[in-house]
């Protein structure tokens, strides 16, 4: 994963503000948790300036009632400072990113033609349809198409990287996104998004997270805790007429801390936190998720459909093997394939030479400068060299060499269906021929990336499929599948198939995402679960995906996977953790409510907290300064290592569930021994 | 405690799985339609019954229609057997003549078996007449146990069906129940029962002249047949007042071992059929496995403490188990296992007063039904086990960072929505009526004993009736108006609620596609996840309602233990 440093002071300063600004109850009522926690705050503040507020005498502990109430008070709004201190850090990234976004978007001017003249008017003013003309060192003012020219276009200002592209009408490379710069040249560009719909736009709205939605696992979790919390305000409410009726007074403050030890605070406080910074890992990764959704819908993906190219195997065919026909042997073949490749500068090109090389066949191009390189065109199929004595070497596909041979009356060898059928496993078969004369197969073969294959065993391990989409037949198809290890392949795929494929996995059950650059692939794109376009693609595909890479990585797509599940993870893993809080919490709370009127419950207080009013700090202490003990956590995700479900599970509950059960027995005590150290709080349990 | 006695609990509980699991196969089969065993013999009866009652059983229901049709006939049946209590004097088989019973007393009836409670605020013997104990009593135990029976089926094909609507048939999946689950066992058990000694007739109550030279009167009446389907159905309310504990209701050891087989048979046959439901066989015996534990461990709490005796009394010298509300035909471990038992599968039957078990052995059957999802009540339970596995499913599906699957459903935040409303139902039922009880004089009237004991007869009595348990501190007068009404309003919400929003979830569930298995898939059918689904229940549960039983049957226990 990409390094790079996250949280500045200057953000961590700016977070410190903002979270003051959060306290507003109508910004807070969208986490229940903690808007029962302000009101909370609420009451006990109330009972720090009047302790008889509500009738009930604190008795048995009235002494210092107030300034008791006063400290509860103080913890409490300090929890809540905490939960949006968290908030606040995590969009802080995302704001500081958007503003220099907006400055650049403030700067944009436009050449708009009008009535066929070229009229300068700020970037803002643009519509969708109209014309612009961007020169050499401008900014592309808007998203668009480019109608007229081909020119490289700096992009780093959205993508990070520095290398330029090259952006030009017609073909996949036509699309141009405002705020970059043209380096050279001159484009015409048809405006496609009118203001606010940009790139840029969704952009900055993106970081700065002001237009965040729920998603629709965030809300079942909210709800959850939300329930969670009503149970446990009806177990409050319903204690002091119970309690009255056995004779025991039970002080409101306490109940009031008891209440807001138990709801769920860790995980209130840290939700928002989690999904901000599960987007923000994202933007990092330099992937522009559209909605949060996706993101979780990541997580959720059975199905992976890579293409090949440029996926699986690296972009180029690279020669693996000469394959002679009879009556040549490999040394005579390599020398004339060698000699046909020597002025080609394809990576296949090269990759001949590169490989008669290793045999130690080499030519030098200044010994044959007065040659002629014949380029590959798409009508004849082949390529090659003609020597300045009449001989003519050439290498293509198989089907056009035979032609060739034959319109000379050459003979076709017999065995080189064999020979070009060998080379097909995988790979593509060149025939090489020098006159009218086959020599034999260059064998060109599909090179798997690096690690790539270790990376679908991981997803297997994860229960994710990979099927590989190709144009290529069927035996080429299955050999890469092998190579690489991926679980299925489609050969000679049409765009029109991959839907047809997204919709057989959608019919079974299961989410399916994919990557693609192309016009066509954008119906696919679009009926993917999680479609991942390039940044390099065209408009339509990165219009229809919910997700554009900026770095044009397909791979990506692995990595994304990975982030949604993390996401997922770290809340489930800090609900637990705050569920299983509760259990040290009431031992701590009960004695210390009860106690003074049936003092044999005091038997209950286990850990051997100093005083009823020191076992109710410390709970309360430990639950409010958990909040920034994880908030690091919240923000990095919970490590996430492919295995499979159960063990994963087993491993987080032991970490999170265990954890969470044993932690605030310790946590709790130390708090009581050091505020007992301090003689912060007297008086000990009656019992 | 001694090694017979935990033998013996364990004897017990092993014939009840033995015999589960066959009759868990047959109910799928009953239910699931296709191969049907003994259909020849049903056959024909559910054909008259369909085509009398005019249910054309072809015809499919989504869930508001099923909903509709379990919440009309249960109203209807209610109604009924509220008018049949009122009138009772003037209706035939009435030898003992009996009056009509009282409005708030009906009300609470009528509730209290419709709900599969059979929480009794009155003595049978001395308030109804032989055709209410026939027609109001022991039919509704028929039917509410076929109810509950037939909304967790409606719940588990929602489970099976993909991007569908249908959830079945309620008056077919009713009269299955009714006719090819609980009549045939009702018919072998009231054989049995009455082979055993448990008296059986029309006829009036016998005049005795006893020794001493005064009269007695002894109650009889049909007592074997609504005996069957009182733990058949897990209904518990009995043909006396002294349930159980009566000499006819439950004559010895032998009627004792089948009265515990008979409360346990159905709820434990059914995490069988819901594991076949759920395509998950393993999953009967992992559910089995640990909530027969539980089962367990609470009879040998409850063994243990009433083993032990009473530390106040042994300072005196009195040395012993504990044996006040003791029948002592039945002996100390098999009344620990009836009273874990009744209240575990919710049904409330006593053949011991609880109100008398040492304060651990009494906090045990509160626990129970606290939890209520130790197997539970027919039907009814079986969907509160999955409700709270939804629950667990949620958060460990969070934690292996996927949309949880709930064997194969996704579950979104409508299902979240409704388990959690399912799943507030029950503190919310217990607690706020018990505060206001002890709030109120209204409330506060009717405890009979001081302090911790008496809150805890009051809890135990909202316990029992949200959990439509039934059973009762026996210390608590409950036949007020206060009572009446408020027992009955919560043993309403604790039944209906839950069953809504469950099924509710099976319409939204059953419209979802099911989502193949892989690698990367959550397997709820494993003994790791039936770990985890205990502990999330046992956490949540105590989370609950521990302040409450530290104000109850802890502290009692501590200040029985420290004044001693």
């Amino acid at each position: 994963m990409e390094k790079r440093r996250s949280w500045s002071k200057a953000i961590a300063g700016r977070a410190v503000v903002d979270a003051l600004v959060k306290f507003d109850p109508r910004v807070l009522v969208r986490n229940p948790v903690m808007f029962v926690v302000e009101i909370g705050a609420v009451i006990t503040l109330l009972l720090t300036i009047q302790p008889s507020l509500f009738g009930i005498q604190s008795t048995g502990y009235q002494a210092g009632a107030r300034f008791y109430n006063g400290v509860v008070t103080l913890i409490l709004l300090i929890t809540i400072w905490f939960g949006n201190f968290a908030e606040a850090l995590a969009e802080g990234r995302g704001k500081a990113q958007a503003e220099t976004l907006r400055r650049t978007k403030a700067e944009l001017m436009a050449y708009v033609k009008r009535d066929d003249q070229w009229e300068k008017i700020p970037a803002s003013a643009l519509r969708r349809g109209d014309i612009v003309r961007v020169q050499a060192g401008e900014l592309i003012p808007a998203d668009g198409e480019v109608l007229e020219g081909i020119g490289s276009v700096d992009e780093s200002a959205i993508t990070g990287e520095s290398a330029p592209v090259i952006r030009g009408a017609g073909g996949d490379f036509s699309s141009v996104t405002a705020g970059t710069k043209l380096l050279s040249d001159e484009l015409i560009v048809r405006v496609t998004a009118n203001p606010g719909e940009t790139f840029l736009d969704r952009m900055i709205h993106l970081v700065e997270g002001a237009k965040r939605q729920k998603t629709p696992n965030e809300i079942a979790l909210t709800v959850l805790l939300a329930g969670l919390t009503l149970i446990f305000l009806i177990v409050i409410v319903c204690l002091p007429p119970v309690a009255q009726a056995l004779g025991v007074r039970v002080d409101i403050t306490s109940l009031v801390a008891l209440f807001v030890c138990l709801i769920p605070t860790t995980i209130g406080a840290l939700l928002s936190a989690i999904g901000i910074a599960g987007m923000d890992r994202l933007i990092r990764f330099n992937i522009i998720a559209k909605s949060g959704r996706a993101v979780e819908a990541a997580g959720d993906i059975d199905t992976l459909i890579l293409d090949k190219t440029g996926t699986i195997t690296i972009g180029n065919r690279l020669a693996y093997a000469f394959l002679p026909v009879q009556g040549h042997d490999e040394r005579e073949l390599a020398a004339v394939a060698s000699l046909c490749s020597l002025f080609d500068e394809t990576p296949e090109g090269r990759s001949v030479v590169e490989l008669a090389k290793q045999m130690g066949i080499e030519y030098r191009r200044e010994d044959y400068a007065r040659a002629r390189n014949v380029e590959f065109s798409a009508e004849t199929r082949m390529s090659g060299l003609d020597l300045p004595d009449g001989t003519r070497i050439r290498k293509g596909a198989a089907d056009a060499m035979k032609r060739y041979v034959e319109a000379q009356n050459g003979r076709v060898p017999s065995d080189l269906d064999e020979k070009v059928e060998n080379a097909r496993e995988g790979g593509t078969p060149l025939v090489v021929v020098e006159n009218d004369e086959v020599y034999g197969v260059i064998y060109l073969k599909d090179i798997v990336k690096p690690g790539i294959r270790e990376r679908f065993a991981e997803l297997r391990k994860m229960g994710i499929r990979t099927i590989m989409c190709t144009g290529d037949n069927a035996l080429t198809a299955a050999t890469i599948a092998r190579e690489a290890g991926v679980d299925d392949f489609v050969a000679e795929a049409k765009p029109e198939d991959k839907i047809r494929l997204i919709h057989r996995e959608q019919e079974a059950g299961r989410l399916v995402a994919m990557s693609g650059d192309g016009t066509n692939d954008a119906p696919a794109l679009a009926q993917a679960d999680v479609g991942l376009a390039m940044q390099s693609g065209t408009q339509a595909a990165k219009e229809a995906a919910n997700m554009v890479d900026l770095d044009s990585d397909p791979t990506k797509l692995l990595e994304v996977v990975a982030i949604g599940k993390q996401l997922l993870i770290t809340r489930g893993a800090i609900t637990t953790f705050s569920i299983a809080n509760d259990v040290a919490k009431y031992f701590a709370i009960i004695p210390a409510l009860f106690s003074a009127f049936i003092p044999e419950l005091g038997a209950l207080n286990i850990m051997h907290l100093e005083s009823p009013r020191s076992a109710i700090l410390s709970a309360l202490i430990f639950n409010a300064v958990i909040i920034p003990i994880l908030i690091p956590l919240a923000m990095r995700g919970v490590k996430y290592q492919p295995q499979s479900a159960m063990r994963l599970l087993m491993r987080n509950l032991s970490i999170y569930g265990v954890g969470g059960v044993i932690a605030p027995f310790v946590g709790i005590k130390i708090i009581d021994l050091a505020l007992t150290a301090a003689h912060f709080i007297g008086g000990g349990f009656s019992s | 405690m001694t090694f017979s006695g935990v033998l013996a609990i364990t004897l017990v509980l092993a014939v009840t799985v033995a015999l589960a699991v066959p009759l868990g196969r047959y109910m799928y089969q009953v239910f699931d339609g296709e191969q049907v065993p003994f259909d020849r013999v049903f056959r024909p009866f559910e054909r008259v019954l369909y085509c009398v009652t005019g249910i054309r059983p072809e015809v499919e229901m989504d869930w508001k229609a099923y909903l509709r049709a379990l919440m009309l006939s249960n109203a209807a049946m209610g109604v009924f057997a509220y008018v049949i209590l009122r009138i009772q004097a003037w209706l035939p088989l009435n030898p003992a003549h009996i009056g009509p019973m009282p409005p708030y007393l009906a009300f609470n009836t009528a509730v209290s078996f419709l709900t599969n409670t059979n929480w009794q605020n009155y003595a049978g013997e001395q308030s109804l007449s032989y055709l209410s104990q026939m027609i109001a009593i022991t039919f509704l135990q028929f039917t509410s146990a076929a109810t509950g029976i037939a909304a967790c089926i409606a719940f588990l094909r929602g489970m099976r069906s993909r991007q569908a609507n249908a959830l079945g048939n309620f008056w077919v999946d009713l009269t299955r129940a009714l006719l090819r689950v609980l009549l045939p066992l009702a018919f072998v058990w009231s054989i049995a029962l009455m082979a055993l000694g448990v008296p059986e007739t029309l006829g009036g109550y016998v005049t005795v002249h006893v020794l001493g030279g005064g009269t007695q009167i002894i109650p009889r009446g049909p007592v074997a047949t609504l005996e069957a389907i009182k733990q058949l159905g897990t209904n518990g309310g009995g043909f006396f007042n002294a349930n159980s504990a009566h000499p006819f209701e439950d004559p010895n050891v032998w009627t004792c071992m089948l009265e515990i087989w008979a409360m346990s048979l159905i709820p434990t046959a059914f995490v069988f059929t819901a594991a076949r439901f759920l395509n998950a066989p393993k999953l009967g015996w992992v559910l089995c496995a640990f909530l027969t534990a539980l089962v367990f461990l609470g009879a040998l709490v409850v063994y243990h403490a009433e083993a032990a005796g009473n530390p106040l009394l042994a300072k005196l010298g009195i040395h012993g188990p504990n044996m006040e509300g003791k029948e002592v035909r039945f002996g100390i471990p098999l009344t620990s296992t009836f009273v874990a038992v009744t209240t575990a599968y919710t049904t409330g039957a006593v053949n011991a007063m609880h109100d008398s078990l040492m304060p651990l052995g009494g906090m045990v059957p509160l626990v129970l039904m606290m939890l209520n999802c130790v197997f539970g009540g027919d039907g009814a339970g079986m969907l509160n086990i999955l409700m709270f596995f939804i629950i667990t499913v949620f958060i460990c599906g969070l934690m292996v960072g996927r949309t949880p699957e709930f064997f194969g459903k996704k579950i979104e935040s409508r299902e979240v929505k409704l388990a959690t409303a399912a799943m507030l139902v029950h503190p919310f039922v217990i607690l706020i009526p018990t505060a206001i009880a002890m709030a109120t004089p209204a409330g506060r009237s009717s405890i009979a004993n001081p302090s911790l004991h008496g809150f805890s007869e009051v809890l135990y009595a909202f316990t029992s009736a949200a959990a439509n348990n039934g059973s009762a501190f026996a210390g608590l007068n409950g036949n007020t108006p206060f009572y009446n009404l408020m027992l009955g309003l919560v043993m309403l919400f604790g039944r209906y609620i839950s069953i809504i929003a469950m099924i509710a979830i099976a319409g939204s569930l059953a419209a979802k596609n099911i989502v193949p298995v892989s690698e990367g898939t959550l397997r709820a059918d494993t003994f790791s996840f039936g770990a985890v689904f205990v502990a999330i229940v046992l956490i949540v549960g105590a989370l609950t309602f521990f302040p409450y039983v530290a104000l109850g049957p802890i502290g009692e226990s501590l200040q029985l233990a420290l004044r001693s």
